[in-house]
């Protein structure tokens, strides 16, 4: 068993993300201390909850120059706190923020990172853990021979941990490790997308593929008189479509790389090995046949659907159920009867 | 404006992985340039079209990895240079983050160096954030575009998972490219010929001037996943709603919504 474990606890705007409080009770198991890492301003809210998922103490930074996540201003702090106080292992919620984070206090701190991992094990005092390689086609056991590990955890890996509202801890605040005028980067504005529930945390996904295109029966604005622009129109109302059944399942909605390089929707939705590698309990795929780079993003989720007309379809094979039809019939009636049954 | 780009070799996506004795196979899947290190090349060349720079394109890795360079030089890149040597076989993320940055060093002069989001075969990411920390430049990762390069300022779109963040940052930096920045432009028949041709000079260890560095992270296994085991059942019905109504019935029946 580990010691004192690390958790850095990622949010954005003060919300945190559901994978740091995976990361907490994750701790939990290996170490017989957990230390929750709080870096922003106006974000002791979050100690709360972190005591309440498991943590036994927090470092939290408040300062102006931790406003907005920075790279060098986090792993910074992050480096010095561990230098001073020598934790075992230190883990993170593999986002964006997390990766970088842990990328540069392993070199700070002259360790290793074992990245996105989905399993941690305790082997005799050494942690060791499974990093899926080639998008999930392989998997690897890792180890990392030097302290602190630096764990980055994917998310939804670790299971739900549950809160204790009834739990508290310790509050030391610790201050910013790097002068603001010291810093090299600025950010200067945020394009939220509001409301989206992003495919990594998501429970449910709905995907669609090149099939969401296939709507002969709807017609383009006349100003639409290239052929590709009026496919490309048909895409996106299916893609609405699409969107009201996620939302009658309160779930995000993916796609296929055909769909993305087809130009039907942002890359930011991607699912597959060169997009995001997700593993939701429901996946429903709408018109995919089911290429092996998208079968390797996918393949993990709980219960997978899939309607597509072509019975030969490759998505069938991982399919618990599926529709040999129309996904423009069945979509509707299925967002209908969902609303029904779930009261929405 | 001199910029590095940092490429790499690996089995196509499509490719049917297996382990034979611990060791990975691909069958008979070509090996490609990374998918993502396409989008840095396209990136790079953008850059340097636009500000009257020039693009030198590195890999870490064994004779083979010289395609994925020749690809960068037929899409573009002015130069190529494989770095390879014995003792770097089982680098990990750390020690091969010392190596780039050791050549962008050696190579002198550079104002941005330009990596993918990731490698689909390592599947780590870390390489852009922990170059630039070994170099001491900010990192500006996951850039979907760059609305603004001057007086040595640079302007970017990150595309995180909450959207897109506008941030700037001081040169020289190092910058990770996505998919949203552009498509990556098909290698011309010129650029394939004169990549076809060229003799790519290979940096050992001893080159870059620094010893072989400590890798922290080790592979004691690579296994592949458990067979899924699907019970698979078709869903048929008069009409939509009648299978729809099923189809609802036992998604909600598995107990995961």
């Amino acid at each position: 068993m580990a010691g004192n474990v690390w958790v850095y606890v990622d949010h954005f705007k003060g919300a945190a993300l559901p994978a740091s409080y995976e990361a907490i009770a994750a701790a939990k198991t290996i170490g017989s201390k957990v230390t929750a890492l709080i870096f922003g301003e106006g974000v002791d809210a979050l100690a709360q909850t972190a005591f309440h998922y498991g943590a036994d103490e927090v470092l939290l930074g408040e300062d102006a120059s931790l406003a907005d996540y920075r790279a060098e201003a986090y792993a910074s702090l992050l480096s010095k706190l561990a230098k001073e106080q020598q934790p075992d292992a230190v883990l993170f919620p593999t986002s964006t923020r997390g990766r970088e984070i842990a990328a540069m206090a392993a070199i700070d701190m002259d360790s290793g990172v074992l990245p996105d991992v989905t399993e941690i094990k305790d082997e005799g005092g050494t942690l060791a853990a499974i990093h899926p390689i080639y998008a999930g086609k392989l998997l690897s056991k890792v180890v990392v021979n030097a302290k602190p590990a630096l764990i980055t955890l994917r998310g939804r890996a670790f299971g739900k941990p549950a809160a204790d509202a009834s739990r508290s801890g310790t509050v030391t605040k610790v201050a910013a490790a790097v002068a603001e005028g010291d810093l090299q980067t600025k950010v200067v504005d945020y394009a939220t997308v509001e409301g989206r529930v992003s495919l990594g945390d998501a429970g449910v996904i709905i995907s669609g593929g090149r099939g969401v295109a296939n709507n002969p029966a709807l017609t383009p604005p006349a100003e639409i008189t290239d052929e590709k622009e009026k496919e490309i129109w048909r895409a996106q109302q299916g893609f609405v479509m699409i969107g009201e059944l996620a939302q009658a399942l309160n779930g995000a909605v993916g796609a296929s790389r055909a769909a993305v390089d087809a130009g039907y929707i942002p890359y930011a939705n991607q699912v597959g090995q060169t997009g995001k590698v997700v593993s939701p309990d429901l996946y429903i795929a709408l018109g995919i046949s089911g290429a092996i780079q998208h079968l390797a993003g996918m393949r993990t989720s709980k219960v997978i659907v899939a309607v597509n007309k072509d019975p030969d379809a490759p998505i069938f094979k991982l399919a618990r159920f599926g529709v040999v039809g129309d996904l423009y019939e069945i979509v509707p009636a299925l967002t209908k009867a969902f609303q029904e049954r779930l009261g929405k | 404006m001199k910029i590095a780009v940092f490429v790499k070799q690996v089995p196509d996506s499509a490719a049917k992985l297996t382990v034979d004795n611990g060791v990975v196979n691909w069958g008979d899947a070509p090996l490609v340039i990374n998918p993502w290190d396409e989008y840095a090349v396209e990136a790079a060349l953008q850059l340097a079209e636009k500000h009257n720079g020039e693009v030198a394109a590195f890999s870490l890795g064994d004779e083979n990895a010289k395609e994925a360079l020749k690809h960068a030089l037929a899409m573009g890149a002015n130069s190529a240079t494989l770095i390879s040597d014995p003792a770097l076989a089982a680098a990990d993320a750390t020690a091969a983050a010392r190596v780039f940055a050791a050549a962008v060093q050696k190579l002198g002069g550079v104002d941005l160096a330009v990596f993918g989001r990731q490698a689909i075969d390592s599947d780590t990411g870390l390489a852009p954030a922990m170059t630039a920390r070994v170099l001491g430049w900010p990192v500006l990762s996951m850039i979907a575009a760059i609305p603004a390069l001057e007086a040595g300022t640079i302007k970017v779109e990150r595309a995180i998972e909450e959207g897109r963040q506008v941030v700037e940052g001081k040169l020289p930096a190092v910058l990770s490219i996505v998919k949203d920045f552009s498509e990556p432009r098909y290698p011309s028949f010129m650029g394939i010929r004169k990549a076809s041709k060229a003799e790519i000079p290979v940096w050992s260890l001893g080159d870059l001037g620094i010893g072989a560095p400590e890798s922290k992270v080790s592979w004691s296994e690579i296994t592949a996943p458990a067979q899924r085991e699907v019970t698979n059942e078709m869903i048929t019905g008069a009409n939509a709603d009648e299978i729809a109504a099923k189809l609802a019935d036992l998604i909600i029946a598995e107990g995961v919504l």
